[in-house]
């Protein structure tokens, strides 16, 4: 088995790895500041010029980039190359609001190429696996992503895109899928899928590559299970290139960061002060060798930890533990803060499925919180005693949890809309 | 006598009742007994069948989640005081009744009664 898809960078001294991003930033500073007009007006609008920027060590005084800015961007205006140079564009799946349009050239598709292949690599993967690619393909960056990276280890990649479960477990049966990779939230739906029909034994499935979605350690577990596999967490977001940004090994106790091409701060999200390593705040990115769509401190809104320490797996790449939650799925009920996966994690902790629905709305000028979770076999009985008792448990544990009420709907198997790409688990009804 | 009731779970919906009937009604599934207890959200539809195997699967096969457990069938006079003699004997007998519905396919003079109780062989044997 291959442990590193380039081995060189990835276990590379921490030192020497310090002065290949030096050298790297220092050529991107000086290729947005030449080549984005829209990049040295916002350096020059806050008071910074190339001049003052001598060494990585100089980037906190660089302005943060936020996707407000890169929306108002919207087409071309944070384009770093001419069109002529760039090969391909994604785009966020922006709901409201115009989306972001991120470009890449050649040179931009094979990093990002590169960064999945150590991932699928870092998940047990070498050329004779048969890579079964489920995230959605077109503008989202799920299925390209994991699809590149696929190719340039070598691997046979099945482009399935999300959707049809009966050809996706055909071919996964036929074709002896090895290695899955989609948003959690489809591999659970696969799994139970696989497990109705009494397919587990006809699936060759060893490893999974589950992200672009928050998911719990216990969602983790539900899907080892369901699929007999072990599953490995990725994270990426598309005005950083697309997944692979950091990826899982082994070790699974945090996602290494590629550092030779992504630059990584935590900062506090009010006053935007850098802080020092181990503490919680906003992950901050900035890419060290984009051409077309460079970004320069731009704000993730994922809440954080880095940690450096060592790896088991030998990697020297920092590690950054799985975000609490973006800060855009965050919601704020009766002025409480309340993340989706807390909610998921106290369903399985409790033996109902992960798929659910929170609604949330407002009453008389009062938030309320409903939950909408379907009934599953192990949950019920004929004693309708029993199941209410088991009812209120949830209620009372969601309660704990959350620190507020939640209203839970028990609601029939399979009546919650499965997701393909990205699950819509937040109606939120509230005219604010 | 000792049959097994499958009970399914049940959305408060609109239809939702007939869609189970129909599933059973396609498979050519004869209900003896059917009894629904019900909370504002939910119910729980239980239901004695000609054929408990057969209506696991399907039920199971068309998405439903489904419990199969014991219950008693007792035959009861069908006439005035024959309800409340039995239940005296019940009661007498410190028997606690979980709960109880009657069947739809009573003979010769006999109501049949489901029974969910605490202590199934001391109601067998008391009435
Ligand atoms: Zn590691």
């Amino acid at each position: 088995m291959q442990n590193y898809f380039q081995k060189e960078i990835e276990t590379m001294p921490r030192e020497k790895l310090k002065s290949l991003q030096n050298e790297k930033f220092m050529k991107q500073i000086k290729h947005v500041w030449n080549d984005c007009p829209d990049y040295r007006r916002k350096m020059e609008a806050s008071g910074v010029s190339l001049e003052d920027i001598k060494s990585i060590d100089d980037i906190s005084k660089l302005p943060f980039l936020t996707k407000d800015d890169l929306r108002e961007a919207y087409p071309y205006a944070m384009l770093a190359k001419p069109l002529s140079e760039c090969v391909r564009i994604q785009s966020t799946s922006g709901t409201t609001g115009k989306r972001v349009i991120a470009y890449y050239t050649k040179h931009d598709i094979d990093l990002w190429d590169e960064c999945c292949a150590r991932a699928l690599v870092a998940a047990g993967a070498d050329k004779n696996d048969v890579v079964h690619v489920s995230y959605g393909f077109g503008l989202f960056t799920g299925g390209a992503g994991l699809n590149g990276g696929s190719h340039k280890l070598g691997c046979l990649t099945l482009p399935m895109s999300s959707g049809n479960t009966d050809r996706q477990l055909q071919f996964m049966t036929d074709l002896g899928s090895t290695i899955l990779c989609c948003t959690p939230s489809y591999a659970a739906y696969l799994g139970e899928s696989i497990n109705e029909r009494g397919l587990r034994d006809k699936i060759k499935l060893k490893a999974g590559i589950f992200g672009a979605e928050a998911w719990s350690e216990e969602m983790r577990k539900d899907i080892e299970k369901s699929l007999g596999i072990k599953a490995y967490d990725i994270y990426g977001l598309t005005e950083i290139s697309g997944p692979g940004v950091s990826f899982e090994c082994s070790e699974q106790t945090g996602m290494h960061i590629n550092e030779d091409h992504f630059y990584a701060e935590i900062v506090d999200p009010d006053t935007l002060e850098v802080l020092p390593e181990g503490e919680e705040g906003e992950l901050v990115f900035t890419s060290l060798d984009k051409e077309a769509f460079p970004v320069i401190r731009y704000r993730t809104k994922d809440i954080c930890v880095l940690k450096k320490c060592e790896c088991s797996c030998g990697r020297t790449f920092i590690k950054m533990v799985k975000p609490r939650g973006r800060s855009d799925d965050m919601l704020i009920i009766k002025g409480v803060n309340v993340f989706p996966s807390q909610i998921e994690a106290v369903l399985i902790e409790q033996g109902y499925q992960a798929n659910y629905q929170i609604i949330v709305d407002r009453v008389n000028n009062s938030d309320t919180l409903d939950v909408n979770v379907e009934m599953t076999p192990d949950k019920f009985t004929d004693n309708l005693g029993e199941v209410a008792e088991m009812e209120k448990k949830l209620v009372s544990a969601l309660k704990a949890m959350l620190g507020i009420y939640a209203k839970v709907h028990l609601v029939a198997p399979k009546s919650i809309v499965r997701s393909e790409g990205k699950a819509v688990r937040i109606i939120d009804n509230r005219k604010i | 006598m000792t049959v097994k009731q499958i009970s399914v779970f049940l959305e408060n919906r609109y239809g939702q009742l007939h869609e189970i009937t129909n599933i059973l009604a396609q498979a050519g599934i004869n209900l003896t007994a059917l009894n629904i207890a019900e909370t504002k959200d939910y119910g729980i539809v239980r239901i004695l069948v000609d054929d408990v195997a057969k209506a696991t699967d399907v039920l199971i096969g068309a998405g439903c989640v489904v419990s199969v457990n014991p219950v008693q069938v007792i035959a009861v006079p069908n006439k005035s005081g024959g309800l409340n003699d039995t239940l005296e004997k019940i009661a007498d007998a410190n028997i606690d009744i979980e709960y109880m519905y009657s069947t739809v396919d009573g003979v010769n003079g006999e109501a049949k009664l489901v029974f969910k109780v605490d202590k199934p062989e001391l109601l067998e044997k008391t009435v």
